[in-house]
């Protein structure tokens, strides 16, 4: 289940945001987290609207799989847009009902917010949709290179990392594993108060982390016998390309900032 | 005239907090291009053994010289350069998210420019019969699978010596033969040189020479048709022989005439065939 909840969050597919480097679209996310903030208006709003359509239509990534990224965030959304509706008391009223005055100005900020974080959603989601996490890795590894003179440990956290990734199957196989083997002897995980079923997690939890550390023991012997020393004088097999559609969407990012600033009131 | 590559001299070493020796006074040499199996039951110092020759441990007294090199903290890492390592559990030393990620690991903690690197890795994973497998991940590889990229990995260093630490163990029937047929493939190429530490004896019987391991000595050196001469020492050593050598015996002692010590299942099957056909 786990499985799916991470890597069933790629989707291959052959479109130019698949080619891209990851370290344009790591950028590219975190300065559109920022220049949300510009919008304040309706056209504003809707230059950003536009930017986020072309990049879907980009990533040729089926609706579905975007709304199912919407999905977890939906209540949270309807929630802002209410708090807004009913609790912000600008402009014209618009409608009363029961007591409550519903204006102009809290029906506009409700929509703006909800808006919002649509975007950032739908944004963030085509990176993780578009990009393999091996890929977010390398991205970030060559991104936080130069925070390397500040001492921080950038090659280690993403070896570590990249390991996590690779062993996340192999430990959830196992899990799997070692709770049949203790239904057998008569655990029972599903049934019964959830007091008794926190407990039953121990007979789990307890020959996972055995294992886990046993192999952590045997990978760190397994690596140093094919000679890893660390960061210093290693080359990497994977190589990131920068291309011309990678400055493309940081041009188009920039001159959306700058539309944004010159419509925003 | 046999190139001499490894030679160890009056080797000791024990573990910390331990009594005995985990390996006491061990000499032997390793000659360039056999395969030699060690072998021994559970704490005969075999596995003790691979890790000295790689550098993992250091002996207390004695020396281990690898290609002319004396094992040292200054010379481990051009050692383990000569020498290639495949150990038992198949998952445990599997580093990269797919296969060719994990057998450009060993090159990318050797700094090879990105360029060779891919030449090597797919000529590695070509001569496993794994190329077909470039992007795969390992949780979709069987056990035989993971252990041929692990060879891979080792191939693409281009080291002298390849050791497999108990490393068919942990594999199914089918697993153990796809790797012991990769191996014997490379040995025959006459590209690497293979010390094989286990203790399936089936196993040795393919090597071209064996040792034979207990507490921590060394009991026996010889060829494998030497070594299963010694039969009953070999089981109270805690040893099982062959199937076919224990089923030649029993043949002999009920009077079939048979020669020779049979080594291998095909050997034996050729063997009474021709007796069949001589009656």
């Amino acid at each position: 289940m786990m499985e799916k909840m991470i890597f069933g969050r790629y989707v291959p597919a052959e479109s130019p945001l698949h080619r891209m480097d990851p370290r344009s679209k790591l950028l590219m996310v975190f300065f559109f987290v920022c220049i949300v903030f510009l919008a304040n208006n309706t056209m504003t709003y809707v230059i950003l609207g536009i930017f986020t359509l072309v990049l879907i239509i980009l990533s040729k990534i089926p609706f579905r799989f975007l709304y199912n990224g919407l999905k977890p965030v939906f209540w949270l959304i309807l929630f802002t847009l209410f708090l807004h509706v009913f609790f912000t008391k600008e402009g014209e009223v618009l409608y009363s009902i029961a007591g409550l005055d519903i204006y102009e100005g809290g029906v506009r900020q409700g929509l703006f917010i909800s808006l919002r974080f649509t975007y950032l959603i739908l944004i963030t989601s085509l990176l993780t949709l578009t990009t393999t996490p091996i890929s977010i890795t390398d991205g970030m590894e060559q991104l936080l290179n130069p925070f390397k003179k500040l001492k921080m440990p950038v090659h280690e956290l993403a070896l570590m990392m990249s390991i996590s990734l690779r062993f996340i199957p192999t430990i959830m196989e196992e899990t799997d594993k070692i709770m049949k083997a203790q239904a057998a002897r008569g655990v029972d995980f599903s049934s019964g108060p959830i007091k008794d079923r926190i407990k039953s997690i121990v007979p789990l939890l307890v020959p996972l982390f055995v294992s886990a550390f046993k192999r952590a023991e045997e990978l760190a012997i397994a690596m140093e016998a094919r000679g890893y020393r660390g960061g210093e004088g290693r080359t990497k097999y994977r190589r990131l390309r920068w291309q011309t559609v990678d400055s493309l969407l940081i041009v188009s990012l920039l001159a959306v900032t700058v539309l944004l600033v010159i419509f925003r009131t | 005239m046999r190139e001499q590559l490894v030679l160890l001299d009056n080797v000791v070493f024990k573990y910390d907090g331990q009594e005995h020796n985990a390996v006491d006074h061990v000499s032997f040499d390793v000659f360039k291009g056999e395969w030699l199996a060690i072998v021994g039951h559970n704490g005969s110092g075999k596995s003790t053994l691979a890790k000295l020759l790689n550098g993992l441990q250091f002996p207390l007294e004695g020396k281990i010289i690898v290609n002319g090199m004396e094992l040292s903290e200054e010379s481990v890492w051009d050692v383990r350069k000569r020498i290639g390592m495949v150990f038992q559990n198949p998952d445990n030393q599997f580093v990269g998210t797919t296969v060719q990620d994990d057998v450009a690991f060993g090159l990318e903690n050797a700094g090879i420019e990105p360029e060779i690197m891919r030449e090597r890795v797919k000529n590695a994973l070509k001569r496993v019969k794994m190329d077909q497998f470039l992007n795969q991940e390992p949780h979709h590889l069987s056990g035989g699978q993971k252990q041929r990229v692990a060879i891979a990995g080792v191939l693409a260093l281009q080291p002298d010596i390849i050791i497999l630490d108990e490393a068919t163990s942990m594999l199914d029937p089918r697993g153990r033969e796809e790797v012991l047929e990769t191996v014997r493939e490379l040995k025959e190429e006459n590209v690497l040189t293979v010390i094989s530490i286990t203790h399936d004896l089936e196993e040795a019987a393919k090597a071209d020479r064996m040792i034979v391991m207990n507490q921590g000595t060394v009991y026996r050196n010889g060829t494998p048709r030497e070594i299963f001469q010694l039969e009953e020492e070999l089981i109270s050593l805690g040893l099982d022989i062959p199937f076919s050598i224990k089923l030649a015996k029993s043949l002999r002692e009920n009077g079939v005439e048979i020669e020779d010590r049979q080594l291998t299942d095909g050997e034996l099957v050729k063997e009474l065939c021709e007796l069949n056909s001589r009656m």
